[in-house]
């Protein structure tokens, strides 16, 4: 089977500047890959690079085998890229309800009902308008939504960025239940630790290229390769494996 | 399993006794105005008018000045039937004009809504230019700048003639505002309509979520410049003449100061915003025929800076401090 996603020497950016150089990542069916780095070092340019919002200097992306790097946004995500933004974007305009069905598509695991049996707050708050929901909610919403495309592949940028610690419990479950289910994501997130619990493989980014790349799992059990990594200063002694 | 998950959209929402007011309003001025009734006529064909236009910036985030091409070429369509072929059924005349500015509001949407923000507004507004002008030029089918006259139009269904008290305009106008307001608010509450919010919210992550963007746009530009042409139409059967200023800018400014007056992106924006302009510029021009534009330009300025959202924005800050103060 073909892997889900194959990226190949891509460079890209924000227009004329480049953010990401030299990125090569392979990410098999069921799999999931955690993004680390520090702040600025190309995470999200990563992910919304893969959905198309930024600019391709060079280098491919191949989706199911398929080449995807020039197709507009909504064609990725036809060919099946489901995406939860940092900023949630959630429609301020649209009940709960309306969020969630305007996004269906395809026929596959995820129902309405299924996104509403993973987050039953959601449920409940079904005829709230986007505007009217608290940040966790507003962040399973993002979630429910993208999984309502029914896609092959998550990406989750940051998806517990600024929540309260109880609702980052819940929210935590809920992604550990997807990719326990073997959906296959990438997910970007503040907390190594916990970003590398949750995967199989991972990622290190510092300043738009990749630094390390392996065994989640590995990388959790070598705390010092990891705060290496993690820290300005010491990243000049570690070389790419 | 939830056992209930709520109907699909707003599509199965009652009409709120609220939404009855407007036509309880226009029945009641057909018996207590009778001297009124071509104004009134005026009023409902522009209110279709300012309806569509809502359709394009309140709902889909199209921001036009050239939204009066349509109704020109409506009312031009209306005309040029009876005039010039002598078809003269109404019914007919109004289908044609809805049909013809909807194929016109589809090509151009083709094009222009490929564009945004200031592109966009010169590229309506020179559509504007370029059907008046091919108007202005082609006088032997349209009058030029003297107006199509020679326009007759049979009865409705056979049997309702166009009088002189503008009895059967008024009911016709209302009659055929009645059903596209029904239809527009279907179409509002259906997953079309949830999209274009969803577009007006955000059109990045609408096409992330897979949505044609592009192609929504469209099908709503092309919906709204037939409901433009209907209108149109409507007037060229009331007045039974057609003139250069159904396609003018001047138009295409008055029916967005109606909308803004009335509220944008609320419907009911287009009734009170509409009938509130032309009551006011009618009154006005009767007591000041040569300042009355300064009236309505005070009317539009105190609105803009005191009624956020218009007279209906003014009239929900209204209800809710009554509803605060009676709960104290």
């Amino acid at each position: 089977m073909a892997d889900v996603l194959h990226v190949s020497g891509l460079r890209a950016g924000y227009g004329p500047t480049v953010i990401l150089e030299d990125i090569d990542l392979t990410l098999a069916p069921r799999r999931a890959l955690a993004v680390l780095g520090r702040n600025g070092v190309g995470k999200t340019t990563l992910l919304a690079t893969l959905m198309g919002h930024t600019t391709v200097h060079a280098g491919s992306i191949a989706m199911l085998g398929q080449r995807i790097e020039t197709r507009p946004i909504y064609r990725r995500a036809r060919t099946g890229i489901g995406y939860v933004p940092q900023g949630r974007e959630i429609f301020p305009s649209l009940t709960v309800e309306e969020n969630l069905l305007i996004a269906e598509r395809g026929r596959g695991r995820w129902t309405i009902r299924a996104v509403y049996d993973l987050f039953p707050r959601l449920a409940e708050r079904r005829n709230s308008f986007g505007n009217q929901l608290s940040g966790g909610e507003q962040q399973m919403l993002s979630i429910g939504r993208a999984l309502m495309g029914n896609p092959t592949l998550l990406l989750l940028d940051e998806p517990l960025e600024g929540l309260a610690p109880v609702i980052v419990d819940g929210l935590l479950a809920a992604i550990r239940h997807l990719l326990g289910e073997g959906l296959t994501a990438i997910l970007v997130e503040q907390s190594a630790k916990r970003a590398l619990e949750m995967t199989h493989e991972a990622v290190v980014l510092n300043r738009g290229r990749i630094v390390w790349r392996g065994e989640s799992a590995k990388l959790l059990a070598n705390s010092d390769t990891l705060a290496a990594l993690l820290t300005p200063e010491r990243h000049a002694s570690l070389a790419p494996s | 399993m939830h056992p209930h998950i709520s109907t699909f959209y707003l599509a199965s929402v009652r009409v709120r006794a609220a939404e009855l007011l407007p036509w309880i309003v226009a029945l009641a001025a057909f018996f207590l105005f009778p001297d009124f009734l071509s104004l009134g006529a005026r009023i409902l064909i522009y209110i279709l008018l300012v309806l569509s236009l809502d359709l394009v910036i309140g709902y889909a985030g199209i921001v036009t000045l050239g939204h009066a091409a349509f109704f020109g070429i409506g009312a031009y369509t209306a005309g040029i039937l009876s005039a010039h072929f002598g078809i003269k059924d109404p019914l007919l005349q109004l289908a044609a004009a809805g049909t013809v500015a909807c194929l016109v509001g589809f090509g151009t949407g083709l094009y222009v809504l490929r564009t945004s923000g200031l592109t966009l507004i010169m590229l309506t507004l020179a559509i504007s230019a370029l059907c008046l002008e091919v108007a202005n030029k082609a006088t032997s089918w349209t009058g030029g700048a003297d107006g199509l006259s020679g326009v007759t139009i049979a009865p409705i269904l056979g049997y309702f003639r166009f009088d002189l008290w503008g009895k059967t305009a008024y009911l016709y106008s209302l009659a055929v505002l009645f059903v596209v307001w029904w239809l527009v608010r279907t179409l509002l509450n259906s997953p079309f309509g949830a999209s274009l919010a969803g577009i007006r919210d955000n059109r990045t992550r609408m096409e992330g979520i897979g949505a044609l963007v592009n192609r929504r746009l469209v099908q709503v530009y092309s919906i709204s410049a037939g409901i433009a042409g209907l209108a149109g139409a409507l007037l060229t059967q009331t007045n039974q003449f057609v003139g250069l200023n159904a396609l003018g800018f001047e138009l295409s400014g008055e029916i967005l100061v109606m909308l803004v007056l009335g509220g944008v992106g609320r419907l009911y924006g287009a009734f009170i915003g509409t009938a509130a302009y032309l009551i006011a510029q009618d009154q006005l021009a009767k007591k000041f025929p040569e300042d009355w534009y300064l009236g309505v330009g005070i009317l539009l300025v105190g609105v803009t800076m005191f009624a956020r959202g218009g007279l209906l924005g003014a009239l929900d800050s209204l209800t809710a401090r009554l509803r605060r103060a009676l709960k104290l």
